[in-house]
């Protein structure tokens, strides 16, 4: 069984290959070969998945060892795949949700006469995601994770003919090179300090290690994790993203790409448990992320950015759960399973709006389109009550988990303070879901005809696209309570993440009524707000705070100030340093000798007799210094 | 007589010849300024010769002679063919390698 590890990432590497390679001729069937190969992988997934279960929990780890990559006299770095029940969990819902976005795509592409190249790259990607979940080690892991970073710019910079676009794609690229330099210091740290690389000859040895060292490697993962997964103070890129098409943004910036860091922190847990400095980091950046993307996300009128503030959010509650340890492992990977259905349908949804509105992504141009689109409005609307955590759907059962969890971080004042920011965090996730949910869906209708007097007619999308998205809303509504069935899904993490109960602070009943509440008392505010009176065409002008969360909280500026006007400033002092003393050593050599010379050419002026003295004077002075010495 | 008085009378020659040689502009009185030098030279050889009581001096101011003989003869022709060249003996008119 083991040898099928391998064929999951080849088939949509094989398809990556012959897409990007193929040429004009697979433009009619390019598509169909990008799905087919994400489907294939998906079903080899399935396969060793159907084959794990049979076995009991201890046993299911399965290991393959393709070949020695760089073979060195003590330096050993193989190619080499582990799938345990944490690498399980990710190839079937990279692969299953990656299955359903290529089928989306062919819909949503169709018009697009660069298709093919799509498809190349979503393979690329796929290929990429799948070697960095079922690496045995931290280098093999490293190719993936670049892997996907360069899937991620391709894509968001597809459609590079807008300057936006390519700003994007190359802001994402640069923000994400920050994080990968800490993950390539982590691995170098652990290279010289575990001698290797591989995950379990690396995490099993925490123990002999110093704890700062461990701290060391573990806030440099947190800042690979931040660049990854769109985390303060990495988390710029996220918004700008979303210039990507859409099924992109549902497939790479919100199911499954950005929670790769959620991924590195819980395989990583090992480390993270032995080293509780570097934890309460992770707990905090999780904590500040989660209210920073909910604050941003209230304030966006861009459907798309309002959904990638949510995902911003939403990955801080993973990274929040992940940094609690064993209590929280499995809930980030629930919630990130989770998340990954409701998110993706959402996405999608928000993808279908746009292709019967003309690509307007304007919700105050939208409005009453509940109507025009019944299957996008049900399958959104599903989705809308799963990450708001309505109870009995999915996002129900996971993020009350975490609130859980975070509350009992401590018996003392930090469980009330990280329990307090994640249900704050549940009501503001109530409160813009719902305010687009009403802008897009309810309300009267908004749009107007365009400069050029097309005025976009709502339709329903194509079968190809609400097929996936009637996928992934029954993944929505079921997912999370068929995963908290006899906590089915942290018994099956268990072997690898480790599991302990939480005790949080106040009874858990308190908290799930608690955690109602206020996602009731958020959705009425939205309601009040949004839903009672008319929305205006116009964005007004907001209180300071709106206006400072539409510009994504300032942090485009502060990067500005901090980055961009100090590497100037950095620049400029170099360049002044180099003109000045530099070249001012060079030029005033080369003045010198220049000037010298000048004067000593006056010398040799041709006249015989000009020599002549110059010989006798010297002569004279030789026979007078002679003299000299010698009567000294 | 003392011989030093031999050494006087060249060290006297010599200064004119060199003064001769620095402020004169017409090639041939160069030359024979240069000559007076040298004969100079020979005449303070012959007197160390004398005072020392050995021949080493008197050969030398023989090779001088000789060295002098054949440098009169080039000299001369080159003396003759700048004059043809730029119709003067000056010294100073020929302070360019072109003409």
């Amino acid at each position: 069984m083991e040898n099928l590890i391998a064929l999951l990432v080849a088939a949509p590497l094989l398809g990556a290959a012959v897409l990007l390679c193929g040429g004009r001729r697979l433009d009619r069937s390019g598509h169909w070969i990008g799905t087919l190969l994400a489907v294939a992988s998906f079903a080899v997934g399935v396969l060793l998945f159907a084959d794990m279960l049979g076995k009991d929990a201890e046993h299911r780890a399965l290991h393959q060892s393709l070949f020695s990559w760089i073979p060195v006299e003590g330096f050993q770095a193989d190619v080499a795949f582990q799938l345990d029940q944490l690498s399980m969990t990710f190839v079937l819902l990279i692969t299953g949700v990656g299955s359903l976005i290529h089928v989306y795509s062919i819909g949503y592409m169709e018009h697009d006469e660069r298709r093919r190249r799509f498809f190349g790259y979503l393979n690329l990607f796929l290929a990429a995601m799948l070697l960095l979940v079922i690496a045995d080690n931290y280098l093999l892991l490293y190719v993936g994770w670049e892997g996907v970073g360069l899937a991620s710019y391709l894509l968001i910079g597809f459609w590079q003919h807008k300057p936006s676009a390519a700003t994007a794609a190359k802001k994402a690229f640069l923000v994400n090179r920050v994080g990968d330099m800490g993950l390539s210091i982590a691995i170098m740290l652990m290279f010289t300090t575990f001698g290797t690389f591989a995950f379990g000859p690396v995490l099993e040895s925490t123990g002999e290690t110093s704890e700062g060292m461990l701290t060391a490697i573990g806030l440099l993962l947190l800042l690979a994790a931040c660049g990854k997964s769109a985390q303060v103070p990495l988390q710029s890129w996220l918004g700008d993203a979303m210039e990507g098409p859409t099924p992109v943004s549902a497939l790479i910036h919100a199911a499954t790409m950005v929670t790769a860091g959620v991924y590195l922190i819980t395989r990583s847990g090992a480390i993270f448990n032995a080293a509780p400095d570097a934890q309460l980091a992770v707990v905090i950046v999780g904590a500040v992320t989660l209210l920073f993307g909910a604050i941003v996300g209230c304030a966006k009128d861009d459907i798309k950015k309002a959904l990638a503030g949510s995902t911003m959010s939403q990955i801080g509650y993973m990274i929040l759960a992940a940094g609690l340890g064993p209590i929280g492992y499995a809930f980030a990977i629930m919630h990130l399973v989770t998340h990954g259905f409701f998110k993706a349908g959402l996405f999608l949804g928000a993808g279908s709006v746009m292709h019967g509105m003309n690509d307007e992504v304007d919700m105050r141009k939208y409005g009453g389109l509940r109507k025009y689109m019944p299957v996008t409005f049900v399958t959104f609307g599903l989705g809308y009550l799963a990450i708001i955590g309505f109870p009995g759907l999915s996002g129900f059962w996971s993020k009350d988990k975490i609130i859980e969890a975070a509350f009992a971080y401590d018996d003392g004042i930090r469980g009330w303070i990280f329990g307090g920011v994640a249900l704050l965090g549940a009501g503001i996730t109530a409160f813009y879901m719902t305010r687009v949910m009403i802008m897009t869906f309810f309300g009267e209708k908004r749009w107007q005809p365009d400069e050029s007097g097309n005025e976009p007619h709502p339709h329903e999308s194509p079968k190809s696209m609400t097929i996936p998205m009637i996928v992934l809303a029954f993944g929505s509504v079921f997912a999370g309570g068929l995963f908290s069935l006899n906590e089915s899904f942290v018994k099956w993490l268990e072997p690898v993440t480790q599991f302990e109960h939480p005790h949080p602070v106040i009874s858990v009943p308190a908290i799930t009524a608690s955690t109602v509440v206020v996602l009731l008392l958020g959705a009425a505010l939205a309601y009040v707000m949004y839903g009672r009176k008319p929305v205006p065409v116009t964005a007004p002008r907001g209180s300071l705070l709106t206006r400072a969360a539409r510009r994504d909280l300032l942090q485009d500026d502060l990067n500005h100030v901090v980055l961009v006007r100090g590497g100037e400033h950095l620049t400029r002092s170099l360049v002044y340093v180099d003109h000045t003393m530099v070249d001012g050593v060079v030029n005033g050599t080369a003045a010198g000798f220049g000037g010298l010379s000048g004067r000593m050419r006056k010398m040799q002026n041709g006249f015989a007799r000009s020599y002549a003295v110059s010989m006798f004077g010297g002569t004279a002075i030789l026979i007078a210094a002679t003299l000299l010495m010698r009567a000294v | 007589m003392s011989p030093v008085n031999y050494l006087y009378l060249a060290a006297l020659l010599f200064a004119i010849g060199s003064t001769g040689v620095l402020i004169r502009r017409n090639a041939i009185v160069v030359f024979m300024c240069i000559e007076l030098m040298l004969n100079a030279c020979n005449l303070a050889l012959v007197t160390f010769s004398r005072m020392h009581g050995n021949l080493d001096g008197q050969i030398i101011a023989f090779f001088t002679m000789v060295v002098a003989a054949a440098e009169v003869v080039v000299g001369l022709a080159i003396i003759v063919s700048l004059f043809r060249s730029r119709h003067s003996a000056s010294v100073d008119d020929a302070s360019l390698m072109k003409l």
